[in-house]
Parts: structure tokens; sequence; C-alpha cells
């Protein structure tokens, strides 16, 4: 009896609920988006899925928290509750907090580099030992942070010091102040990537290491130095990521990386793997048919999962390379 | 009780119970010692007209008193040894000890020692066993040895449903948790417009659904969330879109503090409540503020249900009763009345524990046919000024 009456009101809540849902999927989506870079980016040079990526954004996230938390000790010790921020000093802990995050993506993605990959490449390690050592890096690490960081294996609550507010309506979905930091910031951080994967002399390199390492090398590139700083802006943009998305929900926990990695890995391979406008569209995409998905059917997250991943399948069946195609190398950045 | 909420049922009774305990005095007295001092001193000068007479009457017990749930057991024993030294103090020339045998609440560990209990002929009755995978395990043999047990902590649903005799329960069991909670919303809150959202887990979704079907004469918005995601917003949305004016959460304390938070920060402001999954202190920690006017349901009573009680408990004990500590003292009084009454052997103690009604301390006391405690048994806590404070059985 409900089944037919249910999926009749669904559809309804789904009219209703499209704006707001929309908005949720693009917060969703700009923070794929830029995690996905890291992957695009590591596999356009290396031919390798970085799995460790993910923990770069965990650590990240953690990153925020505890500049957050240090920030606000004497104000709690003081008031006892949280210290809500405005003006310029909120601008100013957003920047401090932003920056910690993305130094410490950037320096976690580079000792990954150093520690997991850089040995097995300089001895010819096979591909599949390089996967491996990717997946050995993101257990050790989440699980490291699991058993010593701080609250142990519990969810780590940050400290509110901004008070989210509505700032105006798109078509009747409220749009919040982080839904725009959120959106806004992403856009920048991918604009300046693009600009520097296209226009710059370390992007030009590469560029040219992606499309051929040999050649590169020969052409007189540094290949361990691009790949270095491949690893850097992954690393970065990952940092960039993690902060956007504590400004958007403030939680984080030993796995936080694990979903969004994994999702952020599908938008890469959505977009075409190693493709950098294709890791941002992929990233969009999936962060709006995940959230569309869910409130299509019955505000069910599980399936807004499952819609995602299916439609990665579907396209990937029509267009085995992604949406753009595997396209670092040939230049369109 | 499932192992696996054990760790934060045990946490939330931590938290209410520091909150007691800044209210309490801290007069430390050694355990044993707790007699009350007239009740003695009548019993030595008037000799056999005080209490009953007995000999070598023992009550044992089967559970956790080691390992990493040992300090529920500890809980449970604790509790039940403050009614067996009132009763032996009482009661001189009836003196009853408890035997106690530590199973880590392991069923594999618990099957011998249960043939051992039962082998045991001065032992007349059963607190016990702790967990549910260990009844489950030991209740044939103390079915054979016709040996009537009283748990103050296995809930799980199908432990009634194996035809036992002697297997009875002091709490509700997790199936009984959905109509508390429907009551709790219905007739506490008064809610017309309900939002319930489960994280699709066995607990979470079977707690959900129960209480979907309660209350389906309401006007009701679904949504299930991913617990492994952050982010919530599909959820909200519907919640948002919706318009309730309560919100039941269905699920573990991680989750709901986010979610709670992340409602508020939507601008949702329905009454939140959610079951014992999220009855931890890490829920208001999580939340913060917006964690006050919290509702939170449980079938264990707590710390604080009676007042005596927990007088009692923190002199002999210096702290204030764990999770389970009540249900424990509460299933040694049954037994300890069977004894008054002189039912001394096996057979007159289980007929005696059938027949049983009389208020306990954490509840009116009957048994039906099946063991399960009769009327309604689920507690509910409130979240005032970002403390669990306990409101006693829902209405």
């Amino acid at each position: 009896m409900t089944l037919s009456l249910g999926g009749f009101l669904t559809f309804a809540g789904f009219l209703s609920r499209f704006w707001p849902s929309t908005i949720t999927g693009l917060v969703l989506g700009a923070v794929y988006a830029l995690v996905a870079l890291g992957y695009t980016l590591v596999y356009g040079v290396l031919r390798l899925i970085n799995f460790a990526n993910s923990e770069v954004f965990m650590l990240s996230a953690f990153g925020s928290f505890l500049t957050i938390e240090v920030l606000n000790i004497p104000q709690r010790l003081a008031s006892g509750g949280d210290p809500i921020k405005t003006g310029w000093e909120l601008v100013g802990v957003l920047a401090l907090c932003l920056l910690v995050s993305v130094l410490i993506g950037g320096l976690s993605a580079v000792l990954v580099e150093r520690i997991a990959y850089r040995p097995l490449r300089q001895r010819n390690a096979p591909r599949l030992v390089f996967l491996i050592s990717a997946i050995g890096a993101s257990f050790a690490i989440s699980e490291a942070v699991g058993e010593w960081g701080p609250q142990r294996r519990k969810e780590y609550a940050l400290t509110k010091f901004f008070k989210k507010e509505q700032l105006f309506k798109i078509f009747g979905a409220d749009v919040y102040n982080s839904n725009v930091i959120v959106v806004v910031g992403a856009a920048i951080m991918a604009l300046a990537l693009v600009l520097f994967v296209s226009k710059s002399r370390v992007g030009r390199g590469i560029r040219a290491v992606a499309q051929d390492a040999e050649t590169a090398k020969l052409m007189g590139v540094n290949v361990d130095r691009i790949i270095l700083i491949t690893f850097l802006v992954g690393g970065l943009m990952a940092g960039g990521a993690a902060f956007l998305y504590e400004i958007h929900t403030p939680f984080a926990r030993y796995d936080v990386g694990f979903s969004i990695g994994v999702k952020a890995f599908t938008a890469a391979v959505l977009g075409g793997i190693g493709n950098v406008r294709g890791a941002l569209l992929g990233g969009l995409l999936l962060g709006l048919i995940e959230s569309w998905g869910s409130s299509l059917f019955g505000s069910d997250q599980n399936i807004g999962n499952v819609a995602a991943f299916v439609t990665l399948v579907l396209v990937l069946m029509v267009r085995p390379s992604g949406l753009l195609g595997e396209s670092l190398g040939r230049s369109k950045a | 009780m499932q192992k696996s909420k054990l760790g934060r049922l045990a946490a939330a009774t931590l938290g209410m119970a520091l909150v007691i305990a800044s209210c309490g005095s801290d007069t430390k007295t050694p355990a044993g010692t707790t007699a009350d001092s007239t009740g003695v001193s009548t019993a030595d000068t008037t000799g056999a007209a005080a209490g009953v007479t007995c000999d070598g009457i023992t009550i044992g017990y089967l559970g956790a008193l080691s390992g990493d749930n040992g300090a529920l057991g500890q809980n449970m024993v604790n509790g039940a040894q403050i009614a067996i030294d009132d009763f032996n103090a009482a009661n001189p020339d009836c003196k009853v000890s408890l035997d106690k045998q530590d199973s880590q609440g392991d069923p594999a560990q618990a099957t011998p020692l249960a043939t051992t209990l039962a082998n045991n002929a001065s032992i007349i009755a059963l607190i016990g066993p702790g967990f549910s995978g260990e009844s489950k395990a030991t209740m044939p043999t103390f079915e054979t040895a016709g040996l009537p047990v009283i748990s103050p902590s296995a809930t799980n649903a199908k432990l009634t449903t194996n035809g036992w005799k002697m297997f009875h329960r002091i709490l509700a069991n997790d199936d009984k948790q959905a109509p508390g909670v429907v009551q709790l919303i219905k007739g506490t809150i008064k809610a017309t417009k309900v939002g319930v959202i489960d994280d699709a887990s066995d607990y979470g979704k079977g707690l959900a659904d129960s209480v979907r079907t309660g209350l389906a004469e309401l006007d009701i918005a679904n949504a299930t969330i991913d617990p492994k995601a952050a982010d919530y917003s599909a959820a909200v949305t519907a919640m948002k879109d919706a318009g309730v004016d309560t919100i039941f959460y269905s699920g573990y304390y991680a989750e709901a503090a986010k979610m709670l938070t992340q409602l508020r920060d939507a601008g949702v402001t329905a009454t939140f409540v959610s079951g014992d999954g999220s009855l931890d202190p890490a829920f208001i920690t999580g939340a913060g503020a917006v964690a006050d006017g919290a509702y939170l349901t449980a079938t264990g009573a707590p710390p604080d249900v009676n007042a005596d009680f927990a007088a009692k408990f923190n002199t002999a004990y210096g702290t204030v009763p764990g999770l389970y500590s009540p249900e424990s003292y509460d299933c040694a009084q049954v037994i300890l009345a069977a004894i008054a009454a002189g039912k001394v052997t096996r057979a007159d103690m289980a007929a005696f524990i059938d027949a049983f009604d009389a208020p306990g301390i954490t509840k009116p006391i009957k048994f039906d046919a099946t063991g399960e405690p009769e009327g309604s048994a689920v507690f509910y806590t409130v979240v005032e000024a970002g403390k669990l404070v306990s409101k006693g059985l829902i209405p």
C-alpha cells in the first residue's frame, strides 16, 4: 500500500528538496573535486593511485582542528563556552586554519612520497608493489591516528568558532555562509591549480612527465623533483579540501578520509583519471548525483551512494576513459 | 545486553555517576560493613526472635568479573551484595553467601562454570547470566538442574522464546525500547509530526522501524543516513522540508551528535529524541550546547533510581551505583524474599519467583510466563545544562 504512494510522495518530496539538495551536492562536490585533484595529478605523472591521499585529507582535517583548539584555549578557559568569532578576527582564524591545514596536507603528501614510493621507484619495483605500498601507507597512517591521536578512536568535535548563518535563498533553498565559503574557496583553489598546471614552468614539467617520463628526462626535466612537486600540490589540495570540509561538518575521526577518499577517487575516474578538469567535473557531478539520489529515494543516504556508483559504472560503460578522457599529458591542463 | 553497546552504556552511567557523586558525600567504607548497627544488636540480644533460620544457603552469580566487561559484572555483584548484607544483618541465623563465577562474559568460559554452579547443591538461585550470549549457552544446564535464574542485564529479545522455565530477567528486552520511545513521543512530548532517522545498522534500523510502526497514526517523515559519512544534509533537508516538531534518531551517539548539530545549524528546532545507543556523555561532548533538551531512552535503570539504595551503595563502595547495580539489587531482593519465606529448595524458589509481585527499586517486579518483566520498563533521561539528568520510567 505504502509502496506506490510512498514512491509518489518521495518524488514530490524530491521536487521540493531539489534546490536544497543541489546546494548540498555542490558543497560535497567541491570537496570531492579538490581531493580528486590529488589522485588525478599523481596518477598523471606516476600511473599510480595514491591511496594514502585520503589520509593526507584526514591529517589536514585534524590540523584544522588543532589550530582552532590552540587558538581557543585562552577564551575557553575564560568563558567556558564556545567562543564565536566574527569580522576580521574570524577571517584571520579561517586563514590561519587554512594555512595550517594546507601545510600539513602538503608536508604529509611529500612524506608519503619519500617513504612509501620513492624507495620503490629507485629499485624499479613492479606497479603492483606501489599499489600495495599505497594501501599500506593509508592503513598505517589512519590506524596510527586512531590509536594515538586525540580522543583515540572516537569522534572529535570541533569547537564552534563561527556561527552558521543563512545568507540568502536560491529558489527557496537556504544558503549558509559555510556553503559559500566552501564553494567559493574550492573554486579559487581549483582555478589556481589549473593555472599552475597549464601556465607555469613547473606545470609544464608536470605535463611533460605525464605525457612521457623518459622523454621528459632526456629533455632535462628533473623527474624526481616534478614527482615530489606533484605530490606536494596534490597534498595542498587535499589540505584545502579538509579545511573546507571541516567548515561544513565540524567533526573528524581517524577514518574520516576513507569515504571521502573513495568518493574523490571515483570522481577522478568519472571525469577521466589523469585529467585535471575531469577531476573537477567528476567531483561536482558525483556530489550532485549523490545528493539528488538520496533525496529522490526517500532521503536514504545509502541510496545516494548507490546512485553515485551506478552512474560511474554507466559512464564507464559508454566512455571507458571517463567523461573527459585521460589527458593530463595531452596538455589540456 | 549486546556487547557492542556495553562500553557506551557504561560510559553513560559513569557520566551520570559523576554528576551524582558531586552531590553526595564521600564517606568511604569497605564493602561488607554496611550492616545497620541497630539491626545487628537487636539480633544479638533477642536471638531467635530476629529473622529466619537457615543453614548454608548460597546464591550463585555468573557473569563477567574481569576482562573487557569486568566492570559491568562488578556493578552487578556490588548491587546484589548490598541486598545480601542487609539480609544477613537482619537474619543472623540465616547467613546467605554469594558464589561468584567469572565468565568474562564469554559463552565458552561460562559453560563449564554453569555446570559447577548447577552441581553445587547449596546454590538455590542464580543472579545472572550477565550477557545474552552466555545466557543462551548456559540456560540448558540450569534448566536441567532446575536452578532458577534472574538476569539483571541480558536483553536479547529471543532469550525468552526458548521455552525455558528457569529463566527470568528484571529489565526490558531490546524489543521493548521501541514501545517506550513511542510512549515518550506521543505521551510526554506530545508530538504531532515526527521525523524518524536511522543509521541503517541492525540496531538502528530495527529500533527505528518498530518506532515507525508504533507512530503510524502520526505524520511521519523518514530518512536514513550512512553513518560512515559525516554530512547528513539529505536527512536534514528532509526534516526541514517536512516541518517536523520531533525527531527520533535511531543509532549511536557519535552520529547522533553530528546529526543534532547539523539539524540545529540548519535551523531545525524539533525536539531531539534518541535511544540507548546515544546515551553517552560523548553525545553531549560532540553536540555541545545544542544537546540541551535532548531526550534519551534506556532499558537500564539510572544510578539514582532509588535514593536509599544510592546512599547505601555509596557508603559501601564510595561511589554511585553503576549500570545494572540497581537491577542486581532487585534480583537479590526477590531471591532473599523467597529465603525469608522459607523457600530453600530450587523448586520452591522457582515457584516463588514465578509468583512474585511486589515493588522493586527499579520498577514493579512481576514476571510473565516466559520470564519477561511485566509492564513499562523503559527509562528516560533529558540533557539539561550539558548533563544527563534521569527522569525515571516513561509514564
